[in-house]
């Protein structure tokens, strides 16, 4: 019951404001002349589990490695509770990381890696053999617990580290890119897996990764790093269906960019128009290519439809990729503009066809610097 | 597929190098240690089993053996001492340093051995700059004379000289050590101490049993530091067996005494090698 509250007092967006397990407040980190980190605040909250995701060279594993005690950060304060963490050495942090690469210890057997953490606390041994056992059990491992290391696979290996880490009951587990080695099905398998073993423990989970998809299927939370800036943090499906900006938008899912002229509620790209909110001037918009569809042209409803809760265009098929229950289109509209849709069940299209979307699925969007 | 010309090509010339120059040599050592020196200072081919049994009932050969051992795991254990910090402070600390430190260590080695022996008891002599700088000092009035020609000069040249042989491995086995186990330990609360315990010094382990051999066998081998800077007391058993073969021409005597060092090392490398392999973790 006690492990269970946590992860309840995350589903509530007060209590979560109320009590962050860990707090990071303004926190800069340079490499030299490198600005890596230029002023990261963000909070989590007990038993979330928070993505943070980011291209390579986005200050991601930086800001983790500053979470582990492995860098030192230049300026701001990590917190974890009511205690400063980003003074403490990283063996005196109630923190625990699974690697990449999984650093197990070689020379140690998969239990002795497992019972690792505990013997570094002196913990007595009967309790050390009951929770590494436990431990091993709960990634199913409990049978390799006498194998030397070297005769594991990248998957078993991938297990030990989340036992070894596991077993010390952080109060957080930070985990770096920890599925990036494995195969596409045994990633999925390992997605589904983590997921519920993190519902079971009820810890917080700080979860590395470039994979947005990873990040959506995973997440309670995913926050956005781009270029050493939070780009967005948000629950996965609102930073999908309202991406704060251009780059958001791009980066989680595939997206139209439209950059329009709004006048009096009326944003328009070239020949497509539609209802708008917010203010008038040069505007860009995330539109989904599944929000489009194709326009039912037999209904004759002219092409200058006064109707602007829908948005009409014609373009011609320049491209269809069969994927299942959803093809991929590629739509030229002229002057080498783009517009991408997934459309369902639409056998093979060719030729000029028209296309439309309901007004409010194009959402507006910040452009960003240098996007 | 490679042909078998190419094969033999590169296959035989080493086989040769190693019979004409290696093999054959340690046949006719062996064969030299069964035969026996006449009075007549003639070297006889009646094979025999006289010198073995000289070596085992003669209690000098027995006690320069011991000796050349003791100063051999004397050099070892302070080769180790002073190699293995060195070389996890270049691998762990040195950062930007790195590369110059490790070409300090590795200087000395272009330096002719007997430069090194001769620079030895220029520093230990009864006028040499040890004794100076104490005289100097007033820590001492007059020379002291136990610095040179002793077991202590010539421990004290050798482990000099074969330092670099023992760091080296020893250097080479804590770079490979990944970092990432480093971090996971002090991730799981390892202090720095404890994971020098626990992950570091097993990790290492094969690099120092590799440099302390490197240390004990050149040391046990070696003739020249005790012929430079050893005296009476510091005499080693190649120091015997060089004068066996020279000055007290008993060839059939030295042969055997060689003969018992190789096995004697050959078993010192087997079992290294074997605790090694064991110690190493694939």
């Amino acid at each position: 019951m006690t492990k269970a509250a946590p992860h309840a007092a995350a589903a509530d967006p007060a209590a979560t404001a109320a009590t962050p397990i860990l707090s990071i407040r303004q926190v800069i980190k340079q490499f030299g002349q490198r600005p890596v980190l230029r002023g990261i605040s963000l909070d989590v909250a007990g038993g979330e589990f928070l993505t943070i995701l980011g291209e390579s060279g986005s200050g991601k594993t930086t800001l983790l490695r500053l979470i582990a005690g492995f860098e030192d950060l230049d300026s701001g304060e990590i917190w974890m509770a009511e205690e400063r963490l980003d003074r403490i050495p990283a063996h005196r942090r109630q923190v625990n990381t699974v690697f990449q690469s999984y650093a197990i210890f070689p020379h140690l057997s998969v239990f002795e890696n497992v019972a690792y953490g505990l013997r570094a606390k002196n913990t007595a041994k009967s309790e050390i053999s009951e929770r590494v056992t436990q431990a091993l059990a709960m990634v199913k491992m409990g049978e390799f617990a006498q194998a030397a290391p070297a005769k594991l696979s990248g998957g078993q290996q991938q297990r030990v580290a989340l036992a070894r880490a596991l077993v010390n009951r952080p109060r957080v587990l930070l985990l770096d890119e920890p599925l990036s080695a494995l195969d596409a099905n045994l990633r999925r398998q390992m997605q589904v897996e983590l997921k519920s073993l993190q519902r079971e423990v009820g810890i917080t989970f700080i979860f590395v990764t470039h994979d947005q998809e990873e990040a959506m299927a995973l997440s309670d939370r995913v926050a956005l790093l781009r270029a050493g800036l939070l780009e967005q943090v948000a629950p996965p499906r609102e930073i999908y269906g309202e991406p704060d900006t251009a780059y958001a938008a791009r980066f989680i899912g595939q997206t139209n960019l439209l950059r329009a002229e709004v006048t009096d509620g009326i944003a328009s790209a070239g020949t497509i128009v539609w209802r708008t909110v917010g203010a008038a001037g040069t505007a860009t918009y995330s539109l989904r290519p599944e929000c489009i569809r194709l326009a039912n042209e037999s209904a004759g409803i002219p092409f200058a439809a006064t109707d602007v809760s829908t948005a009409r265009f014609r373009g011609r098929i320049r491209n269809q990729t069969f994927g299942g229950a959803m093809d991929l289109i590629e739509i030229d509209c002229g002057n080498a503009h783009v517009i991408r849709a997934r459309i369902a069940n639409s056998g093979i299209l060719s030729g000029e066809r028209e296309f439309e979307f309901a007004a409010d699925d194009a959402v507006r969007v910040r452009e960003g610097e240098d996007a | 597929m490679y042909s078998r010309a190419y094969k033999a090509g590169v296959t035989i010339p080493p086989l040769l190098w190693v019979s004409v120059f290696l093999l054959v040599p340690y046949a006719i050592l062996f064969c030299y240690s069964f035969w026996s020196v006449s009075p007549a200072q003639v070297i006889v081919h009646n094979w025999n089993l006289q010198n073995y049994l000289q070596l085992a009932r003669n209690p000098i050969y027995l006690q320069v053996l011991f000796r050349s051992m003791r100063i051999a795991a004397s050099v070892t254990v302070f080769a180790l001492l002073l190699g293995y910090p060195l070389a996890y402070y270049l691998s762990f600390h040195a950062a930007k340093r790195k590369d110059l430190l490790y070409q300090l260590v590795i200087i000395p080695l272009w330096a002719s051995y007997l430069v090194r022996g001769y620079a030895w008891k220029t520093i230990l002599g009864s006028d040499g700059v040890l004794n100076g700088f104490l005289q100097y000092l007033h820590i001492t009035h007059k020379p002291v004379e136990f610095f040179l020609y002793s077991p202590f000069a010539v421990i004290i040249t050798l482990t000099h000289i074969y330092t670099p042989f023992t760091l080296l491995p020893i250097y080479a086995s804590l770079e490979h050590i990944p970092r990432n186990l480093v971090e996971a330990s002090h991730d799981l609360g390892s202090s720095p101490w404890s994971t020098f315990r626990r992950v570091i010094l097993p990790l290492s382990l094969p690099g120092a049993l590799a440099g302390a051999t490197f240390a004990f066998v050149l040391t046990l081998g070696d003739f020249l530091a005790p012929l430079l800077v050893g005296g009476p007391s510091g005499v080693m058993i190649s120091n015997v067996v060089v004068s066996l073969f020279g000055a007290a021409y008993n060839w059939p005597l030295g042969a055997a005494i060689s003969f018992c060092m190789m096995l004697l090392v050959v078993t010192l490398l087997f079992v290294t090698e074997r605790l090694e392999k064991r110690l190493a973790v694939s």
